[in-house]
């Protein structure tokens, strides 16, 4: 499908790409080691678990500015998932088919691709139902600090949408 | 495989680029093939790279289609390693840069010896001593040949069977269908021939063709500019995904309205339109509804098998309304009085017939044949699949659809409309004439009936793409165990001895030999004696055609693996060895027959087949100058060196002998009786098709661990008030059997499937919708696939909801 770029915003909707700014980031180095097999990303605190809310997506970006990501408490242990309930998840929010930010839909409880309709399943971690990707959505990997109450970022699974690496 | 999936290497500037075809699905996008050498590596910035991007910064959307699916590392003959990278082209017409999630694993699949591929075939393999043993060509071609000649010899070329590919793309193509048919037909004479998806060597489209209609009449650009796009049995989105996304999804959108007003001055245009026409609500229609607005899309949800009467329908009332292409009716056909004259139906009786109410029936004959605001006719496409060709009686629907098509002037040169098969495969066929007759010999039934003795499957998968499979799939066994028996006798025998072994357990004791060709063992090929290895596009060098007729070349970037050749020269091998063996006996008259196959390479064959028989303009040269866009066949002349084609076909003269296209009457008559009989017994209708994850009998997929994941069974799609009343959850197992057989699959609760119906993808790996279909045919002998009844049963709980989605499938 040849979008224009006001197409684009229209199907795919821009709110996702100005997504709110992590509330505090611990370390900024996304530097790859000397030698090193793993991308060293940084570890970002996403959120306070005392604050989120079942089914409601929290926008942030990891591992840098330019990469909107979603976190989200499913009310229901799910794979992957991390927290008191096991329960909480994110995602690197751009389809990894074409880069479209695709929409988290309450009701279906899916991500959705506006752009050329493909389907994720946050509740396996990021599975595609249907659609034209040829990996599942790229899941942010996530730690829980119990003494805290907080949830930060810690790496990546899969390769984000536009990159080489996922680190820039 | 590297477990690390969060980079990919860059080709660097240097990197060698080729043309690719997408081998799967009949659309045939272009890619480009990049290959560098395994220690070198592009940079990041814009200029350092080969795709010409900034991967220093994130990429905006829609600037590229690219993942770790599209890479690998392969190892040439030579030793050399190198990796590689299959991105979609952005400058081909077709997809115009984008990859369905299909097309977009083909780097992943080469052959690597360690990837999903590790399993090919890449040596012949024999039957011997209950264990496969790996052989040099020169061995198992003595044995084909010489078991070949044998046969002939004595029994005649009736006794010689083959189940064979007949189209476009990997197991296909110009080259491939030329070689293998100027064996089977030219010199072995055979006539025991079936069709890689159908027990019989048939079209699937005998009777548009028989109206003078080929099935392939208009072009990609056509679908941008129709008023109405009909999507008759068919879910373009699951099985032809970017000529939907790429050319149908922007006139639903109203993108397309300026190119439209360009076109057709003076003319009403505005927004396109859809009419689908399924028993089953798919996904097609979710996304068109996303696309156009609910408003803008009619599904007419027909009974199942009743496409005849609708079409019937319509035309008896389109004609009661004048809304005709007289003048086209009266100069450019012959038969219209006759027609519908045999097939009148009112519209009350369609509507008791299929199910669609009469006011559906109006506003789709309204938004499709009523003249426009501005006295023009609209411009209707009629795309179908095998809703139609698998259908209730092929060759009536057919008629009964091209006549509706034919009175409203929708084909014959006029431009946004056109009576078209989506397809399944690419095209790609260049053959001598069959030696058959219409209709063909009914080889399935033949075999099950202990008939033929030798049997060669190429590139195809009978056992999951027949009907009555599970009876099919019984006699091969057996018959097959039966020579397998007498070859683990055969302990130190030579070939000419092993020979005569097997033609007496074929010709005494029931026996089958079955051979194989193909580029992985499949069921099919592991239950018989003999496995040789093919190869893809890529490793050769190959031509096919697209829905709209564009050929185009897919260049050779590495070799094959092992000692695997492409399918032409494996024909070529057995013509020459046959040849050799006439030789050898004196008979000229033998030999002479399997001449003719001096080719040291696969554009031997080409020449050979589609430049002597087709088009003398074409070479590979050419069609390298036109890169991925290639030309629309077909090809007309040559402007400054490059081919010219086609775009739009019947503009003068439609394909008979007086250039009139031919109405033909198709009264509706029911259902075929094996499928009614089924429907009286049992509740379930089990309809069948694609599901866009997975191509064709999942040869690759079945190895492809994202797809696995995925679709560990067979689908198998159930609304929600059955499930629940047979206590069906998504992702427990379900059998589902009639009298013709039982299989089983992997429920999925969709509360669209309307009650008394489920859905199963057809040709699974481990549940095959075959299993269940009658012996119904057409007189063509083209199968009633679409139309069993079954019943259903819950089995358990596989623990499959653990990793596998139960989302909806629908974007809704």
């Amino acid at each position: 499908m040849s979008l224009s770029r006001r197409d684009f915003f229209k199907v795919g909707g821009v709110g996702a790409l100005a997504a709110t700014v992590a509330p505090g980031t611990l370390a900024q180095s996304a530097a790859v080691p000397a030698g090193g097999a793993v991308l060293s990303h940084p570890a970002t605190l996403v959120a306070e678990i005392s604050g989120l809310r079942v089914n409601q997506p929290v926008s942030f970006n990891y591992p840098d500015s330019s990469s909107p990501c979603q976190l989200l408490k499913m009310g229901r242990e799910v794979p992957g998932g991390v927290g008191p309930e096991g329960d909480i998840v994110a995602y690197s929010i751009l389809c990894p088919h074409m880069g479209c930010p695709t929409q988290y839909d309450g009701e279906a409880r899916s991500f959705k691709c506006g752009c050329h309709f493909s389907v994720f399943d946050p509740e396996m971690e990021g599975q595609q139902v249907c659609g034209q990707a040829t990996q599942n959505m790229p899941r942010i990997e996530l730690n829980f600090d119990a003494a805290r109450g907080t949830v930060e970022a810690v790496g990546v699974h899969g390769l984000i949408y536009g990159r080489q690496a996922n680190t820039l | 495989m590297s477990r690390i999936n969060d980079r990919i290497p860059l080709p660097p500037t240097s990197a060698q680029t080729t043309n690719l075809t997408c081998h799967f699905c009949i659309v045939g996008c272009g890619y480009k093939v990049h290959k560098w050498p395994e220690h070198q590596e592009g940079g990041r910035a814009p200029q350092d790279n080969a795709l010409g991007l900034d991967f220093t910064r994130q990429l905006a959307p829609l600037q590229v289609c690219l993942s770790p699916g599209m890479v690998n590392t392969i190892q040439d003959n030579d030793g050399s390693r190198h990796h590689i990278m299959i991105v979609p082209d952005k400058d081909c017409v077709v997809n115009q840069g984008q990859a369905s999630t299909r097309g977009g694993m083909l780097g992943h699949l080469m052959y690597n010896g360690k990837g999903p591929s590790a399993s090919r075939l890449i040596q012949p393999l024999l039957y011997r001593g209950a264990n496969w043993r790996e052989s040099p060509w020169e061995q198992a071609l003595a044995l084909y040949a010489g078991l070949t000649k044998k046969i002939l010899d004595e029994d005649g070329p009736d006794e010689i069977y083959f189940n064979l590919f007949d189209h476009g793309g990997a197991g296909g193509g110009y080259e491939n269908t030329w070689g293998t048919g100027k064996l089977i037909f030219t010199g072995l004479q055979t006539q025991k021939v079936r069709i890689h998806n159908r027990p019989a060597y048939n079209s699937e489209c005998h009777a548009t063709r028989d109206m003078g209609i080929n099935e392939l009449n208009n072009s990609y650009e056509d679908a941008e500019v129709a008023d109405v796009l009909w999507s008759i049995g068919n879910n373009p989105y699951e099985t032809q995904t970017n000529y939907f996304l790429v050319h149908w999804i922007p006139n639903l959108q109203g993108g397309t309205v300026s190119k439209k007003q360009q076109w057709f001055p003076g003319e009403t245009v505005g927004r396109g339109r859809a009419i689908f026409v399924d028993p089953r609500r798919t996904t097609s229609i979710a996304i068109a509804e996303q696309a156009a607005g609910a408003e803008n899309v009619l599904h007419l949800a027909i009974n199942p098998g009743t496409d005849t009467a609708l079409f019937n329908g319509l035309l008896t009332y389109v004609a009661e309304q004048g809304w005709l292409d007289s003048e086209l009716i009266a100069q450019r056909t012959n038969g219209y009085e006759q027609a519908l004259s045999a097939n009148r139906l009112s519209l009350e009786d369609c509507t008791e017939i299929t199910g669609v109410p009469v006011a559906q029936l109006i506003q789709a004959a309204e938004w499709s044949y009523k003249p426009k605001a501005s006295g023009h006719m609209p411009r209707t496409m009629h795309a179908y699949e095998k809703g139609i060709i698998w259908g209730n009686d092929n060759y009536r629907i057919q008629s009964a659809l091209v006549n509706l098509v034919l009175a409203t002037g929708n084909v014959g040169g006029r431009r946004g409309a056109g009576v078209v098969r989506m397809g399944g495969h690419q095209e790609g066929y260049v053959r001598p004439p069959f030696p058959g007759g219409r209709p063909a010999p009914y080889v399935d039934g033949e075999i099950i009936a202990g008939r033929g003795k030798i049997l060669t499957t190429w590139a195809c998968d009978a056992f999951r793409s027949t009907h009555n499979a599970q009876n099919y799939r019984a006699a091969v066994i057996r018959r097959a165990n039966i020579v397998r028996e007498a070859i683990d006798q055969a302990r130190g025998a030579s070939t000419a001895e092993l020979i005569d072994i097997i033609y007496d357990a074929v010709t005494n004791k029931g026996g089958l030999f079955v051979v194989s060709i193909d580029i992985y063992p499949k069921p099919f090929g592991e239950a018989g004696h003999m496995m040789l290895p093919a190869t893809v596009p890529g490793e050769m060098n190959l031509t096919s055609m697209n829905g709209e007729r564009r050929m185009r070349l897919s260049e050779k970037f590495m070799d094959a693996p092992g000692s695997a050749k492409p399918d032409c020269l494996i024909a070529a091998d057995i013509a020459n060895a046959l040849k050799s063996l006439y030789e050898q006996d004196g008979n000229s008259a033998m030999a002479a027959r399997f001449e003719g196959f001096e080719w040291s390479s696969e554009e031997d064959a080409f020449m050979d087949g589609f430049n002597s028989n087709d088009s003398d303009m074409v070479t590979y040269e050419r069609l390298r100058a036109l890169g991925n866009n290639g030309v629309q066949l077909p090809v007309t002349g040559l402007e400054n060196g490059l081919l010219v084609g086609t775009e739009v076909t019947y503009t003068e003269r439609f394909d008979t002998e007086d250039g009139r296209a031919k109405f033909q009457p198709s009264p509706w008559n029911g259902l075929l009786a094996e499928a009614q009989q089924q429907k009286d017994k049992y509740p379930f209708w089990v309809n069948n098709g694609r599901v866009n994850e997975l191509w064709q009998t999942l040869y690759n997929d079945e190895h492809v661990e994202f797809r696995t994941s995925r679709w560990p069974m067979t689908l198998v799609e159930i609304g929600g008030e059955d499930a629940q009343r047979l206590g069906i959850s998504s992702g427990d197992v379900v059998e589902l059997f009639n009298d013709y057989g039982a299989t089983q699959g992997m429920a999925h609760v969709e509360p669209t499937i309307k009650p008394g119906q489920v859905f199963m993808q057809a040709m699974g790996r481990n549940g095959v919708m075959g299993d269940l279909a009658t012996t119904a045919v057409d007189q063509n002998i083209l199968p009633y696939y679409k139309g069993t009844w079954a019943d259903v049963r819950r089995i358990g709980d596989m623990g499959l909801s653990r990793t596998v989605t139960s989302k909806r499938r629908h974007f809704v």
